[in-house]
């Protein structure tokens, strides 16, 4: 029947979204961590977070993947290829974030650091209550770009065996010589995915948008 | 007179690579006074003020804030610049706040101090600068003569022993000028101690207790306004001042009958 058939690949939906909300949030907390230790951690920091990032996105994520997967998932560290998979996906989002929220706090001009010393705010309080504030506020944009590529490359744990939407879909394809409808229907999930996240990031963006015209 | 002593900068020198900013230059800073620092663009007097809280430091020279020195290495110059206020060229209001949050983020964030009386010492201080109706607004809602006046009420939120100000009004419309100088003026006039750098001639004649002319990073000479305006002892500062007015004429004729 097409609807068990079209029900059997909806149920990776979960998994997928499942893959992303670990990746999506433990990447910006790594790609946060650098970006501050890159802009306000002195010399060995900023060396250190820039080779991460050079490496982390200079390898295609899916090899990526497979490094970290074994990584953390090996005699170590032994996590489910769920877990695995996600935050090995989290680490590889985690350089990507960590560069668009670079480019945000750049953008916060340093005379609100400035203004904010001068009111007595330690650099901490400056960067937490004035400049973060802001830059999260640039960032959403490109960011809403990083979690459909992140939604998107979820369907890469598909290859750690983790029955998420592509995997459920590559079963069915194989089984019932029924490529199209079963890739098809693959395609249409990740696109309405994609879509609605970037729909709702679009929302957030504008609600947080700083009021200019005078009143 | 007796004069009590709120800051006392001792032979500051400040470079930048090659370039002498300005060098070996002392001054002492009386509760009360108000003193306008004037000179050709270059000659580091923004700089020294931003020596003054610790924005920038100085390579040598010390600087004592009620008689206890802020330049050591171990002061806290986060608490020193609670008790210095300072009030930019560019305003540089939080962008992402309210006036009334610019004004109260200070009392909150680094004071410790409870929401309530935050809000009401805020409100109070924005009510001071003639801005308690705009307090809901953002910086991007405002003129640039209302945001340098809420730059005001933020610094003197902080309940600071003195004022910085530099080039408070160069960044303003001309028509915005003067609500800002209003808010300075009355704040000389109430003896809030203040160092402020402007081209202001006419306010700085007006409202200064001591007047100093700085040129290619020292002080040429200082004295009373009516001293360096009328009696100026150096060439340079004649010929500064005689440039200046030249530029504002007709302005300083005006007031120079008074």
């Amino acid at each position: 029947m097409i609807t068990d058939f079209v029900s059997y690949i909806i149920q990776g939906t979960a998994t997928t979204v499942g893959v992303a909300l670990v990746a999506l949030p433990s990447g910006l907390l790594v790609g946060l961590g650098l970006a501050l230790l890159n802009i306000y951690g002195g010399l060995w920091m900023r060396r250190f977070s820039a080779v991460y990032s050079l490496l982390m996105r200079g390898v295609p994520p899916i090899v990526l993947l497979f490094i970290l997967y074994f990584v953390l998932s090996g005699n170590l560290i032994n996590l489910e290829p769920f877990w695995a998979g996600s935050m090995s996906l989290g680490i590889v989002s985690s350089a990507y974030q960590m560069e668009i929220l670079r480019g945000a706090l750049l953008s916060v001009s340093g005379e609100q650091m400035t203004a904010a010393r001068a009111i007595g705010m330690s650099r901490w309080k400056a960067i937490r209550f004035i400049i973060l504030p802001q830059a999260i506020r640039l960032a959403i944009p490109p960011w809403s770009n990083e979690a459909s590529v992140v939604l998107k490359d979820s369907s890469l744990v598909y290859a750690l065996g983790v029955p998420e939407i592509l995997r459920r879909a590559q079963q069915l394809s194989a089984t019932s010589q029924q490529p199209f409808l079963a890739f098809g229907t693959a395609a249409l999930i990740y696109f309405v995915l994609v879509f609605a996240t970037n729909r709702l990031l679009d929302y957030v963006s504008e609600r947080s948008k700083l009021p200019t015209q005078p009143v | 007179m007796e004069s009590n002593v709120i800051l006392q900068a001792k032979n500051l020198t400040k470079i930048y690579g090659n370039n002498v900013i300005f060098k070996d230059i002392s001054l002492d800073v009386n509760q009360g006074e108000t003193i306008v620092i004037i000179g050709p663009s270059g000659t580091g007097k923004s700089t020294l003020l931003r020596c003054m809280n610790l924005l920038t430091k100085p390579n040598s020279g010390q600087v004592f804030l009620d008689g206890k020195e802020i330049t050591c290495k171990d002061c806290n110059e986060d608490v020193v610049r609670q008790h210095i206020g300072m009030v930019f060229q560019n305003f540089l209001l939080f962008n992402h706040l309210t006036a009334l949050d610019n004004v109260m983020v200070g009392l909150t964030r680094v004071k410790g101090m409870k929401k309530p009386q935050a809000l009401e010492k805020a409100m109070h201080e924005l009510s001071r600068v003639g801005l308690a109706d705009r307090a809901g607004h953002y910086p991007g809602q405002l003129s640039g003569g209302q945001q340098q006046r809420v730059a005001i009420a933020r610094a003197l939120a902080m309940d600071p022993r003195m004022m910085l100000f530099d080039e408070p009004t160069s960044a303003l419309d001309p028509e915005l000028i003067g609500e800002v100088l209003n808010v300075m003026g009355q704040l000389a006039r109430d003896r809030m101690t203040m160092v402020m750098v402007t081209h202001e001639m006419g306010f700085a004649r007006e409202v200064a207790d001591r007047i100093v002319f700085m040129e290619k990073g020292s002080i040429v000479e200082q004295g009373s306004p009516d001293e360096l305006f009328n009696h100026p002892q150096h060439d340079r500062t004649r010929e500064f001042l005689w440039k200046i007015t030249e530029l504002y004429g007709s302005k300083e004729k005006q007031k120079g009958g008074q």
